[in-house]
């Protein structure tokens, strides 16, 4: 070959998109990975406590490609050295897995080891969830009708007043036409490179919403029923923050008797002793009454409790869960029932037939996105 | 980059042809493409420019292309084995990296053309592979996107599992019909009367039950893509097109994966005495030599193949161009010929070869080659013996780094199940991967698989039906 042929050439690539298609049918497949994940999730302890961070760290079945392989870990590989190599130098020390962390069940022999983390933004993570919900028998409530004004800054003008101008932009437009002139810097700002920020004034309809959340604290409510409890009202909360404007909570902690506690106390304090869940129910409903007139307030009454309710009582919390419902969208009972007894409340309950009135048994950590599904269920519709 | 640019190029890539063919080399005409960032990571994810479409292709090129876009890593180039010879060159390069470049791939095309593992390869893989993706698109819009996607994924999870051998490969000569699927219409689409089975006592009984209980494969079978193909009884015929599409593909990447530290090494070895033969000005020079000094530098924990590879044939070189007077004696060679017997080397050799042959005992000490495993949490080096080195570097290359799996029965239990045999040379499979990959092999086979392996130095067997995981111990 005397003289090889060659070519050299430079072509328009820009259509070529194949890598960009499949690099977005993998993100897809992240997305369905974290959709299937969801039950999980929902009870995740470093979700729940990550108190307003904004970017929440999920754990996701890793889209492997699965093949057979030798197991890395179990094998001998050779390595290069810098010339001074010893045998029992030490090359690295695989991190160990920070005890407790993670989940202690269901992820093969090594716990833990089939996920990795992928960072997602907590409303990415909302819109995914509450996709699946809705809110059942949405009433209108006179207060709706009320319009608030509010003030939104969505404008940029060349002319407003001096306190409201808009630093980034005025030197964005200086630096323009300092280097459409020639003479690239921030120097010499003109009026004409001010800028200003405008706003506009927009009418919002105003809703407010209250969620009642009781919690039977008597001394049968472990750390892993209030936890689920916790959990639940968690999301619940987040999730009627999307729906109205303002929504309150109030925390009932109940055992023979009721009171209003705050948020810290409702989760962490442990009381002994019996339980009358009708204490709650009193208490919800004298709330109502002062507080929270259901004219101006979606009310969402929640209650959870092990079920272990005094006998004696039931009738009466049947009763009161009447009245309730009265007054209320929707009223929730989530029974925390570990090992499945059958239990005193749930069986007088059973035969409350108002549509409003909704019950969920939770056996473990997975169901609360069963609970969530259950309560805020999608209704056909009409 | 500026038509005056191409043009100087142009004129480069004549001078290097020139110096590269007076060396000796023998390469396929060349197609030099210049294209941007995400077009290179593009046909290094998938392999090559014009493979077909899977999500798996897009995690790697996401991966890729992020790690260049942050700076950690970056691809100057691409060859593909073909006639031409396609080169992919980065749109960016300096000219002085495109040189060290084309010295590079010109390499690479020789080897691919004189390296006996590739005599077999399809030269017009470019368009096959486009063909490929053009039928598996269309099937795509038959059978239905999601559809064509998980049986991909099935099929790639045992991609590795061809016989690439050289010679044609041991075939069970006569093609036995498929085994017996259970189901109650047959293949040839013929009406049953619901008395096969009666019949069939009448054809195989008697005297020859004895010649028909034959094995199945008769030999064990390496090629698992071949005998799903071919002797699964539920796959579709656009099934079993893309399973020899597919496995077509892997049997040309095949020699490239068991020629990595060969291949390698040679284009290091050639860019460098190129480079040296052409008339750099020092700024080139120092450019060169960074760049260089990259390419080929060691990296702990993995070896560099690049660096690897040019050791060993700069030491081949060395060693038949002075031999001792030992070797001159016993093994009657000569001395200066070094080069012809390094031209030899990428003729003959593949990695497992060429380490086992030419690592030697000085080479391991000089590069500073040591043997690492984990013990505890920690990763340790436990052996600095040089023939342990050598041996734990061709176990590595071994069947270009997979487990041996062949198929044992393809009639197992005379149920029609498939059972696997992993062929235990002392290191476990990944276990979790491994009951991750049988459902993959069972939506291929439809029928409960069976995989043989050894764990903690006990047989075991992993199956599964399609529904739940079994393992026990033989």
């Amino acid at each position: 070959m005397t003289n090889p042929l060659f070519i050299v050439s430079r072509e328009d690539w820009s259509l070529h998109r194949k890598g960009y298609q499949d690099q977005t049918r993998h993100q897809q497949k992240v997305r369905e990975a974290i959709k299937q994940n969801l039950p999980d999730l929902v009870s995740d302890e470093s979700i729940i406590m990550s108190d307003g961070k904004q970017i929440v760290k999920v754990p996701i079945k890793s889209l492997d490609e699965y093949r057979f392989r030798y197991n890395y870990n179990k094998a001998k590989h050779v390595g290069q050295g810098d010339g001074e190599s010893q045998v029992g130098d030490v090359l690295g020390v695989d991190p160990q897995p920070a005890p407790g962390a993670g989940k202690g069940e269901g992820a093969g022999d090594q716990p833990g080891e089939d996920y990795y983390e992928t960072e997602i933004s907590m409303e990415e993570l909302q819109t995914m969830l509450f996709e699946e919900l809705e809110l059942p028998r949405l009433q209108q409530k006179q207060k709706e009708k009320m319009q608030t004004s509010d003030i939104v800054f969505n404008d940029i003008r060349k002319k407003g007043i001096m306190s409201n101008i808009d630093k980034k932009r005025t030197i964005i437009e200086n630096l323009r036409r300092n280097a459409f002139s020639g003479h690239p810097g921030i120097h010499g700002i003109t009026p004409e490179d001010l800028r200003f920020k405008t706003w506009e004034e927009v009418q919002k309809p105003h809703s407010n919403a209250v969620i009642l959340a009781m919690m039977d604290t008597s001394g049968s409510m472990g750390s892993f029923e209030k936890y689920i409890a916790r959990s639940f009202f968690f999301w619940m909360t987040r999730f009627l923050r999307t729906k109205y404007e303002h929504v309150d909570i109030v925390f009932i902690a109940h055992h023979t008797e009721a009171k209003e506690v705050t948020e810290e106390e409702f989760f962490t304090r442990g009381e002994s002793g019996g339980t009358i869940c009708s204490s709650a129910y009193q208490k919800a409903l004298d709330i109502i009454e002062t507080r929270y007139n259901p004219l101006n307030y979606n009310v969402y009454p929640f209650h959870f409790s092990d079920g272990d309710n005094l006998t004696s009582d039931n009738e009466r919390c049947v009763k009161l869960i009447d009245r309730l419902l009265e007054s209320s969208n929707m009223f929730g009972y989530g029974e925390v029932n570990q090992y499945n007894r059958s239990s005193t409340l749930m069986s007088a309950y059973r035969s409350i037939h108002n549509p409003k009135f909704q019950y969920c048994i939770i056996r473990e950590k997975g169901e609360v996105y069963k609970a969530l599904r259950t309560f805020f269920v999608k209704t056909e519709a009409n | 980059m500026y038509p005056h640019e191409i043009k100087e190029l142009e004129k480069a890539i004549a001078e290097i042809t020139e110096i590269a063919t007076g060396f000796g080399l023998d390469f396929y005409p060349m197609r030099y493409e210049i294209c941007p960032s995400d077009i290179i990571y593009t046909f290094g994810a998938y392999g090559m420019p014009t493979r077909f479409s899977h999500w798996s292709f897009g995690k790697t090129f996401n991966k890729m292309k992020t790690q260049y876009d942050f700076g950690l890593s970056k691809i100057y180039e691409l060859v593909i084995n073909s006639d031409p010879c396609y080169a992919f060159l980065l749109d960016g390069n300096s000219l002085i990296q495109n040189k060290l470049i084309v010295a590079h791939v010109l390499a690479h095309c020789d080897f691919f053309k004189n390296n006996a593992r590739f005599s077999r390869t399809n030269r017009n893989m470019v368009e096959s592979m486009s063909a490929t993706a053009e039928r598996i698109r269309q099937y795509e819009i038959q059978y239905g996107t999601e559809q064509v996607e998980t049986f991909l994924d099935a099929v790639l999870a045992i991609q590795e599992h061809v016989d690439p051998s050289m010679f044609k490969p041991y075939r069970y000569a006569e093609r036995k019909k498929r085994p017996d699927d259970g189901t109650d219409t047959n293949r040839n689409g013929k009406p049953l009367t619901g008395y096969e089975d009666l019949w069939d006592l009448d054809v195989h009984g008697g005297a020859n039950d004895d010649e028909e209980v034959k094995r199945f494969p008769p030999k064990p079978e390496k090629d698992l893509l071949w005998f799903i193909e071919e002797y699964s009884p539920h796959l579709e015929e656009w099934q079993r097109d893309i399973l020899t599409m597919l496995r077509d593909e892997m049997l040309y990447f095949w020699p490239q994966m068991e020629t990595k530290i060969m291949n390698e090494g040679w284009a290091s070895y050639w860019h460098i005495r190129i480079m040296r033969e052409l008339d750099l000005t020092t700024e080139e020079t120092i450019e060169f030599s960074k760049l260089n000094s990259g390419v080929v530098q060691p990296s702990r924990h993995s070896l560099n193949p690049y660096y690897l590879g040019l050791k060993i044939f700069e030491d081949i070189e060395k060693r038949w161009d002075e031999p001792t007077q030992e070797e001159k004696d016993r093994h009657g060679r000569v001395s200066g010929d070094g080069r012809k017997k390094i031209f030899e080397v990428r003729e003959f050799d593949s990695d497992t070869s060429f380490v086992r042959s030419y690592l030697t005992k000085k080479l391991v000490e000089d590069l500073d080659l040591y043997v690492f495993e984990k013990k505890g949490a920690e990763w340790k080096i436990t052996d600095k013996t040089w023939e342990s080195i050598r041996d734990q570097l061709v176990y590595s290359r071994v069947n270009g780094g997979f487990p041996y799996i062949v198929v044992e029965n393809g009639d197992y239990d005379g149920n029609g199940e498939l059972y696997l045999k992993h062929h235990y040379e002392g290191i476990e499979l990944d276990l979790k991967y491994v009951e991750k990959t049988l459902p993959f092999v069972q939506k291929l086979w439809r029928k409960t698989v069976y995989l043989q392996s050894v764990v903690e130095d006990k047989p075991v067997l992993f199956s599964f039906d399609g529904k739940k995981h079994n393992r026990k111990f033989l």
